[in-house]
């Protein structure tokens, strides 16, 4: 499951996408709204993606983390749109046969949708917004 | 020939629209038609990365009539 929503994101869904009767381990990660950034405050945030491709590009890192942690999965689901302070914006739920490859399967998720899956965050703030980049893409080969 | 480009973000807010239907020369590239768009680069010189058809590829990547092109400007998703 990789999916875009514009509503709060029920992780039961995604659980249950990964669960699998040989998974010993299931770890769910949510990235969560600050109310802050380098000292300011944030009012809100709003994220936008480009649709089709997002989603295709979160199957991908799906694919990878199958091969590079066998028995593992992942699934995933980012909101789009305004997104209050203290909400979650991603859930990244893997499973695998042990802990140690849910960890470091979830830890690869997270840093690979912020390399490659185009999704875009404006942090609003009470004198003007910002349009923030995350270090992971800049690293990205294409820039 | 004509392909459409998509606008995200940043470059949605420059260019002032999030998609538009141009027309190019049959041999631009993706690259090509970036600076064809945005001639000065907006505001001086942005990173970008490209897609054609939902697949990331390098600047030097040639279109054809009816490809779905995206400027994917620094990456905010997480």
């Amino acid at each position: 499951m990789f999916v875009l929503t514009p509503e709060p994101i029920e992780i039961d869904p995604i659980r249950r996408a990964v669960q699998r009767p040989e998974a010993g381990a299931v770890l769910v990660f949510e990235g969560i709204t600050r109310n802050h950034h380098e000292g300011r405050e944030v009012m809100r945030l709003e994220y936008e993606a480009y649709p089709g491709m997002a989603e295709a590009e979160m199957a991908k890192i799906g694919e990878q983390v199958r091969q590079k942690w066998p028995g593992s999965r992942v699934a995933m689901a980012h909101r789009i749109g305004v997104v209050p302070i203290g909400e979650a914006s991603v859930v990244i739920v893997t499973s695998a046969p042990h802990r140690d490859e849910a960890y470091a399967a979830s830890r690869f998720a997270i840093d690979a949708l912020k390399m490659a899956v185009p999704i875009w965050k404006k942090e609003v703030y009470q004198d003007g917004s910002v349009w923030k980049n995350n270090a992971e893409s800049m690293d990205a080969p294409g820039f | 020939m004509q392909v459409t480009v998509h606008y995200f973000a940043v470059l949605r807010e420059r260019a002032g629209c999030s998609e538009a239907v141009v027309d190019i020369a049959p041999s631009m590239t993706v690259g090509g038609l970036y600076e064809h768009v945005f001639p000065t680069g907006p505001q001086g010189v942005l990173p970008v990365m490209f897609a054609v058809n939902h697949e990331y590829v390098q600047s030097a990547h040639p279109l054809n009539d009816g490809d779905e092109v995206a400027f994917i400007p620094p990456l905010g998703g997480g």
